[in-house]
């Protein structure tokens, strides 16, 4: 028995180069992972299998030749919020059940030009939209950690497939905290990089000034190795942004003394759990042994990104989800006895209940008479919470603090009631708010349940924030611990 | 906030969502707390603050010269409708 899933990204990497084994054996073994535990965790919606041996034996034939990159040969599963050419894209959604995607989203395009393997499609709350994978129409995902416990969301299903090592690592999206909330609850490093960093082209629209693709890995190298082949300038994604994109790996390595870490007083003020909290601040001090100077910063407008998000992202959302009409892709509903029936009838039908509740707040707060008192009020306190993060870093070089408020809870004990629902991402939503960079790393468990550091940086520090994770994954081993069942 | 059951299927109807008359009460419920828990960024003085269009400053939105930029794949994109007849999508009739 091999223990290719024992390895990361970069030891596989190193494997596939030196020919100790071939792409093709690497894919069949996560294949087989796949097919003898996706069923008790549904975190997959797709496989892949054929198209995946196909790609492996031609990567096989590169890293032969000798014109192999790093990424070469090696396997990873999309969130299914990723068109890709020829394959089933869901979102998640009743409404996308039927879709083939008639092209690459450039995240998809861009890794697998630089050779990188797609096992399948990962499950993941419809449309984004959720905090515990619980609203996607093909079921709730289950954590590997426990199988009673949610993983997370939106990419529950990214985080799931990597926690229980049935792939190496993931792609995922994050608009108000879907990567790095999932992998704080499946004990895996997920980054969301600054805005317009990766392209959003054939990524599905959520909300678009605050969608982000990242990566789900078992550790910060890993995900420098992936986010160096995802990122870049897309002329068709008109907020990509274009700037250079840095080695991430070259450096990782630097030593982090002098380091300046802004511990976020709102975040270990507002409804932490007290022991989440105290694994958090033995984080800290790992950090404070390899000379990283701590202080308290505060940052007043904070505790005001849930309500500013929950009017914000439902307002773009009920503006992104109006293409869903029941004619030219998606679902269409019986019988329509006029088009306004066909449009009512298919998207009533399409959607699950929190995409139609996002939908009508949104489509609410926007409405005459409300436009100001709801969307205009929260584009300002967005402001005003920017300018919060844009003052702090002016004297510190990251912020820490917990990445969600505690540790896994039960599968249904949070479905009934949104708001408890949103309060789950209370410390990520700032940094999409701002656009800002942010990674969540494992520094521990609490009644085996893995709990998450959470990192953010100015815009365009990936690099920086790459360097912090490493440098504490270069001291601890959270991020090599796998759940019980899965080694 | 409290909204009414008028108010939900009007919203609704804006954005041509068919809600079911079991799921209407659900709404009202949700929907109403959520206006209430967002009424909290009254709290803010916004008096002197411009509202944010992008999360990153000074950025704006790139234009493109009119140029084709795509080949004609309306076959492949078609497949994904429900009806087409002639390359055009077909919906119920709209001018008697």
């Amino acid at each position: 028995m091999t223990d290719f899933h024992h390895q990361t990204l970069t030891e596989l990497s190193a494997g596939l180069k030196a020919r100790r084994f071939s792409s093709v054996e690497l894919t069949r073994h996560f294949l087989a992972r796949i097919e003898r535990l996706n069923g008790e965790l549904n975190a997959l919606i797709t496989v892949t299998g054929e198209q995946a041996l196909a790609a492996a034996a031609r990567a096989d034939q590169q890293l032969a030749a000798g014109n192999a990159g790093p990424l070469t040969g090696l396997p990873i599963v999309h969130k299914d919020i990723f068109c890709t050419d020829g394959v089933l894209t869901t979102c998640g959604s009743r409404m996308l059940s039927n879709f083939v995607a008639p092209y690459d989203a450039t995240v998809v395009e861009r890794l697998s030009q630089a050779g990188v393997i797609m096992l399948g499609k990962a499950n993941m709350d419809e449309f984004a939209m959720g905090s515990s994978n619980e609203t996607s129409w093909y079921g709730p995902v289950k954590n590997p950690w426990n199988l009673k416990k949610v993983p997370g969301g939106s990419s529950g299903g990214s985080a799931a497939a990597v926690a229980a090592r049935i792939a190496p690592a993931a792609t995922g999206t994050d608009t108000g905290g879907s990567i790095r909330q999932p992998a704080a609850l499946t004990s895996l490093t997920g980054l969301k990089p600054t805005y317009g960093r990766v392209s959003r082209y054939g990524m599905i629209a959520f909300a678009s000034s605050l969608d982000q693709a990242g990566t789900l890995t078992q550790s910060a190298q890993d995900s420098a190795m992936l986010l160096g082949a995802m990122a870049g300038f897309d002329p068709r994604d008109s907020t990509s942004v274009d700037a250079p994109v840095p080695d991430y790996l070259a450096t990782l390595e630097q030593p982090l003394a002098g380091l300046k870490i802004g511990l976020l007083k709102e975040f270990f003020d507002q409804g932490l759990d007290e022991a989440n909290g105290k694994l958090v601040r033995d984080a800290l001090k790992v950090y404070e042994a390899l000379g990283a100077k701590l202080v308290e910063v505060s940052l007043p407008n904070l505790p005001l990104s849930v309500p500013t998000y929950y009017v914000v992202a439902p307002a773009e959302c009920s503006s992104n989800l109006s293409r869903f009409d029941g004619v030219r892709f998606g679902h269409r509903c019986e019988n329509p006895h006029d088009l306004l029936d066909l449009y009512k009838r298919s998207r009533g039908e399409g959607f699950g209940a929190e995409v139609k509740r996002r939908i009508m707040t949104g489509t609410y707060v926007l409405s005459a008479g409300y436009y100001d008192a709801y969307y205009l009020r929260a584009q300002k306190v967005r402001r005003l919470i920017t300018d919060d993060f844009a003052q702090a870093f002016q004297s510190v070089d990251v912020l820490m603090g917990p990445t969600s408020p505690t540790p896994a809870f039960d599968i249904g004990a949070k479905v009934d009631d949104p708001i408890t629902m949103y309060l789950n991402d209370i410390y990520t939503i700032g940094a999409n708010l701002a656009g800002l960079p942010a990674m969540s790393i494992p520094c521990g468990l609490l009644g085996g349940l893995p709990v998450g550091l959470q990192i953010i940086g100015p815009h365009f520090s990936e690099s920086r924030l790459l360097n912090v994770a490493h440098g504490y994954q270069r001291e601890t081993q959270w991020h090599r611990q796998i759940p019980q069942g899965y080694e | 906030m409290s909204l009414t059951r008028k108010d939900v299927e009007n919203i609704a109807h804006l954005a041509r969502l068919a809600i079911t008359e079991a799921e209407t009460p659900v709404y009202v419920d949700s929907l109403s707390k959520i206006l209430s828990f967002v009424e909290q960024l009254n709290t803010a003085d916004t008096a002197q603050v411009e509202p944010m269009a992008h999360p990153l400053k000074d950025q704006v939105q790139r234009l493109r010269a009119d140029e084709v930029a795509d080949v004609d794949q309306h076959h492949k994109y078609q497949r994904n409708a429900a009806r087409v007849e002639a390359g055009l999508y077909l919906v119920p009739k709209v001018i008697e």
